[in-house]
């Protein structure tokens, strides 16, 4: 790749907040690329997504129509932007917004807007519905779970578990409820956000672990690196973490992007037990925001993720440096009116 | 009782197990006695080796010996 062309990428998930979207780790490490310049478009569905205000990583940001708006909305806009920005690539890095980006994804290919993602298939086994089903066919430990849509339907799963449960959103949220009364708020709260199912999983006691890992499509795994949660926020978030040499871990990474032919970013999310048995929580099909720890510990899976997008080769990494810790931080931005009124106003910063 | 063979130990007494993430903090004799560990004396040869260093009661410091010793194992860090 010549350096000296530039690569205009758009990216989502500049949600930089206590429950960070992984746009800007994602852009950082595109940024430490030594193969590629690239111009940074952020595409923002909220206002005040702080990626939108950070000009030393995102050079200019357009606000998008939000998913439930349908694939349509999303494609005319993107065109919109096309025509002023000519965007090689976009990384779509948001749960929510990836159904329509699938679908989209030869429409995007014929007007010259490249993308590297997971297609329908792979998206839809492991959700978390479809995750117990995804357990027993890959030969993987899941917690037991059920899809519920009711209030009388979580009464009566929960007659049958034991406390404490966890409760899931669709796409994000989990909470982890004590009692009936907890449940049923938390069932109130989590369909309010994210509609119907919520899924009931049982609690498994042990330690958060994580891994992130990039698949090709046709099996071969070309990166992992395992993180241990050090610091967890109450809404689950990794605030701290370290870089861990668990050979089990990348072993199970492998398993899945081997069998499953995964295409893209996935992090899976893990339970150790005391007894060293790991349980699989959720697949997420995208690149973490916690990304920019395996890119400091030797492994820019953002770029590598990149390069695929381009058709361009790319080389599994082999290693990575164990007991690199990332600390998370938050910091205010003063930002002058006129730049909000501009975004809110013209669509675009 | 075999130290797993990746586990960190430094100067300091920061032990790191970089299978778990799990890190500790030793006193010096905790150093001492991980070090000792490492180099593949038994727990009896500890023993006499503190005893000939140290002015302590044998009861005790067998007793402090097996507690640390089974703190070491609850936490992963011996070989199985």
């Amino acid at each position: 790749m010549n350096k000296q062309q530039k690569i205009h990428l758009a990216v989502t998930g500049l949600n930089n907040i206590d429950s960070p979207g992984p746009g800007i780790p994602v852009i950082r490490g595109i940024r430490e690329s030594n193969e590629f310049d690239v111009k940074i478009i952020g595409l923002a569905y909220e206002h005040l997504e702080p990626g939108i205000y950070m000009k030393d990583l995102v050079d200019k940001t357009y606000m998008i129509p939000y998913p439930t708006e349908g694939k349509e909305a999303l494609f005319n806009r993107l065109l919109e932007i096309h025509k002023k920005e000519r965007l090689d690539v976009i990384i779509p890095n948001f749960d929510a917004e990836l159904y329509s980006f699938i679908k989209l994804e030869k429409i995007l290919a014929r007007v010259g807007i490249k993308t590297y993602l997971p297609s329908l298939e792979q998206f839809e086994e492991r959700n978390k519905s479809n995750l117990p089903a995804f357990g027993v066919k890959y030969g993987i430990n899941v917690p037991e779970s059920t899809e519920v849509f009711s209030i009388s339907d979580l009464d009566n799963t929960l007659k049958s578990m034991e406390y404490p449960v966890m409760l899931k959103g669709k796409f994000y949220d989990a909470y982890k409820a004590y009692s009936l009364d907890q449940a049923f708020d938390f069932f109130g709260k989590l369909s309010l956000k994210w509609g119907y199912p919520i899924i009931v999983q049982k609690f498994i006691n042990g330690t958060e672990v994580n891994v992130v890992t990039l698949g090709d499509g046709k099996g071969k795994m070309l990166a992992a690196v395992p993180m241990r949660k050090q610091y967890i926020t109450e809404k689950g978030k990794a605030w701290g973490g370290i870089t861990i040499d668990d050979q089990t871990m990348i072993g199970l990474a492998r398993k899945i992007v081997s069998e499953t032919k995964w295409r893209g970013g996935m992090e899976l999310e893990l339970i150790r037990t005391s007894e060293n048995t790991f349980y699989l929580l959720e697949i997420n099909p995208r690149i973490p925001a916690w990304v920019y720890l395996a890119v400091g510990a030797g492994q820019n899976i953002p770029e590598a993720l990149l390069k695929l997008a381009l058709g361009l080769e790319v080389k599994p990494y082999e290693s990575y440096e164990t007991g690199k810790m990332f600390v998370r931080y938050s910091y205010d931005m003063i930002i002058d009116l006129h730049q909000f009124s501009k975004l809110t106003t013209s669509g675009e910063l | 009782m075999i130290i797993k063979g990746n586990i960190a130990l430094s100067d300091n007494g920061f032990v790191f197990n970089p299978t778990t993430g799990d890190s500790f903090t030793l006193n010096s004799t905790g150093r001492e006695v991980l070090l000792l560990i490492k180099e593949g004396k038994s727990l009896n040869q500890i023993k006499e080796l503190l005893i000939e260093k140290y002015e302590v009661d044998r009861i005790i410091l067998e007793r402090y010996l097996e507690d640390f010793v089974n703190e070491l194992n609850s936490n992963n860090l011996f070989e199985e």
